[in-house]
This record gives structure tokens, sequence and C-alpha cells, in this order.
């Protein structure tokens, strides 16, 4: 794995990587540690995945733990739960997470209920990375931003980071997690920037949401593929924005928004996912429920429409930016 | 008691030879005017794709799949079929498009990255691509059962790879048509290769045409790089679509370029490979077929050549200028909008 810089504090390496190279890591130190890891999907192996998160893993551990499938995603998902059932830990990639669909029935009817079906006696310990979100110019279902469909089915976890440093904690959480994960990547953040991530392993827990900025007028919540454009535009609206990125969706750290609505009294959500039905409501929902004493005004979100992502051309119109999320910031300090 | 309740066996067949030798007994009788209609496509797929693929290089275009190689298949297919068929293509099918008439500059416009380009005009029946892979053999299927179903002579056609015989979409889209004897003709281009997964990894059956078998309908395997083949195939499955019976025709090809413009194919192929598959090119094995015939000189290649890049060329400049209206990714979601979705439009025009 190539790295920018390399510093070395005290007896832990600290390595500048990226996203991709924080996954390959993880899914590279995970396999180390349990050699019941593997890793199953379309062009894994030789090609190292189309963004080369498993690059070198089929070379180090051989293809019968880094496995090329044959194209197709409900066999993929579904022969994953075989495998688990035979005492595998699977990760399989799914190449853009526009593909699951037609492994929804494994998914949805099957993986998300064996713990319940079989009353606790099965582990489904399966984690599902897929690339996700838009702003790559990629190709129609390269884009989408789906996690609330997941969200929405019981037994599914749902993981989305947006830094190098929880990318690589996170994995290494729902790979030894004994529940089946849904792990979603901004594929934009993929080599975007790089990050001081610890070369050790390390987990970062499912649930705990991260503070990314600490502020008193409003509490700004995204998570994925809007983290980055929400702290610019805290940055840019001038007000002191609380800004928590989520990191995991299910389960959702209920308790560090509520308290940090408690103290600001304002709430904005951003999200990419399309604005009808999307997580934002959730947790719009859950704030009026538990927390509407504290609110000084209406929760806000900035959201994508409900509409397909738009190509290539127009995907920026879709995506919510800096300028949209700012605006939103200074309409909720309004009240 | 044992006895064999099943038997079967699947043909190969090539009409021209790698130097475009015909073989007399398989040589499909086409006028002059035809033979060279179906020369002048392949030229203007080439040119069309190579275009492309400059244009993506440039940054004037987004990621694009080429065709290059494959010009066989997607002249010879579509070109067998009636006026009203509809053919049902993947990302890779620029070619079937342009042989089925549709636009250059629309294509192009797809590619850039409007949707715009995926409309094609009254009378260009094409199917707006399908970048999941092999999800749409069962549309292509109900299409043609529909057909049938209103007695019209009409019959579908649908393209798809070597990797697509692995979804269950398509097992599951080749027993419909058979139960249902749908008109639908499954034209497979078998073009080794997958992204980086070759068609031996894809699958442990000798061919991809001998599935059909499993589904009771017919199987075939031509040279995929061979028009004359592939038109032949495609022109009898024609003929049996209408009496409702379906057909698998595998194109043994290859993708000579990358899989997609995101792709290195450095890493998982030789050059050692693709350099024997060019000895196999399809375009310059029909041209040596009409070199033959006396139909092809230098003059006339001269002539089809300069004419496709004009029209690529004439396309770019349409499409480069084509100007678009941002909020219309509203507008096609429903037949009319929701409440809903008028307020987001509304907003969106207001610059919230
Ligand atoms: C359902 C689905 N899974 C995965 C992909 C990613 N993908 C795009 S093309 C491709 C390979 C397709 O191979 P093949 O069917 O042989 O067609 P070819 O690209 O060779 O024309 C893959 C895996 C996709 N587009 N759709
Ligand atoms: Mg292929």
């Amino acid at each position: 794995m190539k790295s920018k810089s390399k510093r070395s504090c005290g007896v832990n390496e600290v390595l500048e990587i990226t996203l991709i190279n924080a996954i390959n890591q993880s899914l590279d130190q995970e396999m180390e540690r349990d050699a019941n890891a593997i890793v199953l999907g379309e062009d894994v192996g030789l090609n190292g995945g189309v963004f080369r998160a498993t690059e070198g893993l089929q070379k180090k551990y051989g293809p019968a733990r880094v496995i090329d499938t044959p194209l197709a995603e409900s066999s993929i998902i579904g022969c994953s739960i075989g495998l688990a059932l035979a005492g595998f830990r699977p990760v399989a990639e799914i190449q853009f997470a526009g593909f699951i669909y037609v492994a929804m029935n494994q998914l949805v009817n099957h993986l998300a209920r064996i713990r319940n079906r079989t009353q606790g006696k099965l582990n489904m310990p399966i984690v599902i990375r897929a690339p996700c979100s838009g702003g790559i110019r990629a190709l129609e279902h390269h884009s989408e931003s789906m996690e609330a469909l997941y969200a929405h089915v019981p037994g599914l976890k749902v993981v989305i980071p947006s830094t190098p440093y929880d990318a690589k904690g996170l994995l290494a959480s729902s790979i030894r997690d004994n529940d089946p994960v849904i792990f979603l990547e901004p594929s934009k953040f993929y080599r975007a920037f790089r990050q001081e991530v610890p070369e050790k392993p390390y987990t970062v827990p499912l649930g705990e949401a991260a503070v990314r900025q600490e502020g008193e007028d409003v509490t700004l919540v995204a998570w994925g593929s809007v983290v980055k454009a929400s702290l610019d535009a805290a940055a840019q609206s001038g007000k002191s924005v609380e800004v928590i990125d989520l990191r995991s969706i299910v389960p959702w750290d209920k308790k560090k928004v509520l308290e940090s609505v408690e103290k600001t009294g304002r709430l904005v959500v951003v999200h990419e996912a399309p604005h009808t039905g999307g997580f934002g409501a959730e947790i719009s929902a859950t704030v009026s429920e538990e927390g509407i004493f504290h609110l000084k005004g209406p929760v806000l979100r900035v959201t994508g429409y409900d509409t397909a992502v738009p190509l290539a051309k127009r995907e920026d119109y879709y995506i919510p930016n800096a300028q949209r999320i700012s605006k939103a910031i200074i309409k909720a300090c309004e009240s | 008691m044992r006895k064999k309740v099943f038997e079967g066996s699947i043909e190969y067949f090539q009409v021209l030879d790698e130097d475009g030798k015909a073989d007399k007994a398989l040589e499909p009788k086409l006028p002059e005017k035809e033979l060279k209609r179906m020369y002048e496509l392949m030229v203007l797929c080439r040119v069309f794709d190579k275009k492309a693929v400059s244009l993506q290089r440039q940054g004037r275009m987004y990621t694009y799949a080429p065709l290059e190689g494959q010009e066989a298949c997607q002249v010879g297919g579509p070109v067998a079929l009636e006026k009203e068929d509809w053919v049902f293509p993947t990302y890779r099918d620029n070619g079937a498009y342009i042989t089925r008439g549709a636009p250059l500059d629309l294509l192009y416009e797809y590619w850039m990255g409007f949707e715009e380009g995926a409309a094609m005009p009254e009378g260009v029946n094409v199917f707006p691509v399908s970048i999941t892979v092999g999800n749409h053999l069962p549309m292509a299927v109900g299409m043609a059962w529909g057909f049938r179903m209103r007695k019209q002579k009409k019959a579908t056609m649908v393209m798809f790879g070597d990797g697509a015989t692995s979804q269950g979409d398509a097992h599951e889209a080749m027993n419909f048509a058979s139960v249902y004897k749908a008109p639908c003709i499954f034209l497979c281009q078998n073009n080794q290769w997958a992204i980086s997964t070759p068609s031996a990894k894809q699958m442990c059956s000798n061919t991809i045409a001998q599935r059909a078998l499993g589904y009771g309908i017919r199987g075939i395997q031509v040279d995929g790089n061979d028009v004359l083949a592939v038109y032949k195939a495609v022109s009898e499955a024609r003929k049996r679509a209408e009496k409702g019976e379906p057909t698998l025709v595998e194109c043994i090809t290859y993708r000579m370029g990358l899989h997609t413009t995101a792709d290195d194919p450095k890493r998982y192929r030789s050059d050692k490979d693709v350099e024997a598959w060019k000895q196999k090119d399809p375009i310059e094995r029909f041209r040596k077929y009409l070199k033959g015939k006396k139909i092809w000189n230098e003059k006339y290649e001269r002539k089809v050549q300069e004419e496709a890049v004009k029209k690529a060329e004439d396309a770019v400049k349409k499409a480069e200028t084509f100007r678009a209206d941002p909020a219309k990714f509203f507008d096609f979601v429903y037949e009319k909008k929701t409440p809903a979705l008028e307020e987001q439009k509304q907003a969106f025009l207001r610059g919230e």
C-alpha cells in the first residue's frame, strides 16, 4: 500500500492514507486476524476491485480466500449466507451499491432474518461493502444513496464512513460483528483526501457518532458523502455549528444528537439520499418526539431530490452542496 | 430401468474465414447494396467508437464503454431484423444503435452525461441501454410475448455479454421465452471478458449456446467476428421467431479495447492475447471478402472513411453545443409531479 508520509509517534506508526487505502488495510488486517474472513465479489481478485479496495489481497491470501465470482449479485449474497453457515466470515463486495437490487430477496427475506428465524441459534457475520453516492461523473445506477432502504429492514446494520480513519475502524467492527452489515463507501471520497491513520488495527464502534466540530447555534447531522460539504457550509455560514457525523445509521447515536439539540436548540439534517423517506425523516421525528421542548424552531432537511440521480452533466444540481447547506444553517438560526 | 432421456448438441458456424474466403454452402445471398451498407455501418461504428474514446481522453466525455472488435455482432445482428422489431442493448452496443438508425449526436450526448441522449426518435426501435448487467432480458421477452399475444409479426432481440449469462434474470428470461413461445432472439456477444473475469472463470460450461438446451430452445454458436455468420444466424433466428421459437445465438468475439475508459486491462490480460485477436479483425475480414467480390477498392474505402469521419465529427459538434435545461431532471419522474416533487422543483428554481 502506498502512503505519502509516515510519522512515528512512540510505538504506533501513523500513516497518511486515503479512504480506499484504509479499506484495503482493514480488510488485510482482519483477514490476517481471522482465518475465517474471506472476500468475494466481481473482479476483487486479480484486478483488486474496480476501485482497488482489495488490491494485493488475492496475492497475499490466495484465490480461496479472495474470490472472483461470476456476475450474479443474488448468488454473491445468497452464497455468503451459505458460507457463513459453513463457518466463514464473508466480506462481499458489490461493485456499486446500485447493483445490489437483484440480491434484495436474499438480503431482506433471508440474511436479515436468519438470526430471528433460528431463534438466535445462528449468527450471520456478513459484511456487504459497496461504493455509494455521487460526485464521480459515473453512469446510471452508480451514484445513488439508498441507505434508508436498508435501514428499514430489521436485522441489517448500516454503516457509512466519511473519513479514512473511520473507514478502517468501522470496517473492522463490521467484520467482527455477528450481524449482517451493509457497509456503504462514498466513492467520491475514495481518493479525495488523506488522513493520518494508525497502522495497527483498531475498531470504531458502530452506533457512535463523531462530533466533527463543536458549536452553540445549531446542530447539523450528516453522514457519508455530505459530511465534507456540511463542514464547508458550517464555515461559510458564519454561525457556530455543531457538526455530527453519524457514521452508522443503524444503529444511530440518538443520545449524542439529542444532547446536542438540547444545547443548540436547532437542528439541520443533511443527506444526499432523496428527501421522501430519507433517514433524515427518522432523525427529525425522533427529535420531535423526544427533544421538541429544546427546539427553538423547525428541524430543516437538506437532501437530494425525489428524482433519479441525474447523469453526469446535471449531477451537481442534485447533490447537496455547501451553498445549499449554508442557507439552511442560516435559516435555522433565524428562529 | 435406465434410458437416455435427453441428448443434444450445439452447432458452430463461420461463413468467412480469417482471409475473407466464404464457405459457399453457408454464404447468404445478399445484394451488393446490402453488403456495402453493412460494411459502411461497421466502419461508422469504429469511427464513432474511436472518437468517443478520444473525447473521453481529452476530458470532453465521461466514462465510455468501447465496442471495438465487436462490429460484426453489432451490425450483423441488427441488420437481420425487420424495421418494426425492437432491440434491447447494453452499454457497449452503440453499434447496434447506429445500425438501427440512431442519430449519432444523441449517442454522444448520452455519453456526455445528458439524459436527452437516451430518448430515441420515433422509428428507432432501440430501448435505452441496460447499465445493470443482464437485467434487460426479461423485458425483451415480455415485449416479444406481447407481440405474439397481439398476433403481430414483430420480434425483439436482446443483446448481452458473457458475464450477463450468470445473472438469474438471464436464465429466467430464457425459460419464460420458451414457455410463452416468445419471438425473441438472445444475442450473446461472448467477448471473452467481463471486466477482469475471463469467460472460463465465469462459467464451466463449454459454450453459452448449450444453455439453450436446458430451456428447450434453439442454441447456436457462430464466429462473432464474421459479420455474415452473425447475419445468417440472426436471420434464421428471426424466421423461427415468427413461429414462436426463441433462439440463443452465441457470438464468439473479443473486446479489443478497455472494459470502459475507467479500466486498465494490463492488470488482467496480456497484449499478446489482444494481438492474436487483431488477426481476426471483423472489418478487415469483411473488407477482404468484398475485395474478392470486386465490391471494394481503395477509392471506395477513402469515401467510406471520409463520410464516417464527417458524420462523427458533425455529431460531436452538435452534442457539444447542446444546451440543456438544468431543471429537467424533475420532469419525468412521474406523468404528473407529486406535490412534494413540485415543491422541490420550485425550490430548486429559486436557488434554495
Ligand atoms: C448487475 C450489475 N452488476 C455489476 C455491474 C458492473 N459491471 C458492469 S459491466 C460488467 C461486466 C459485464 O460483462 P459482460 O456481460 O461480459 O459484458 P461486456 O462488458 O463484456 O460487454 C460488470 C461486472 C453492473 N453494471 N450491473
Ligand atoms: Mg463480456
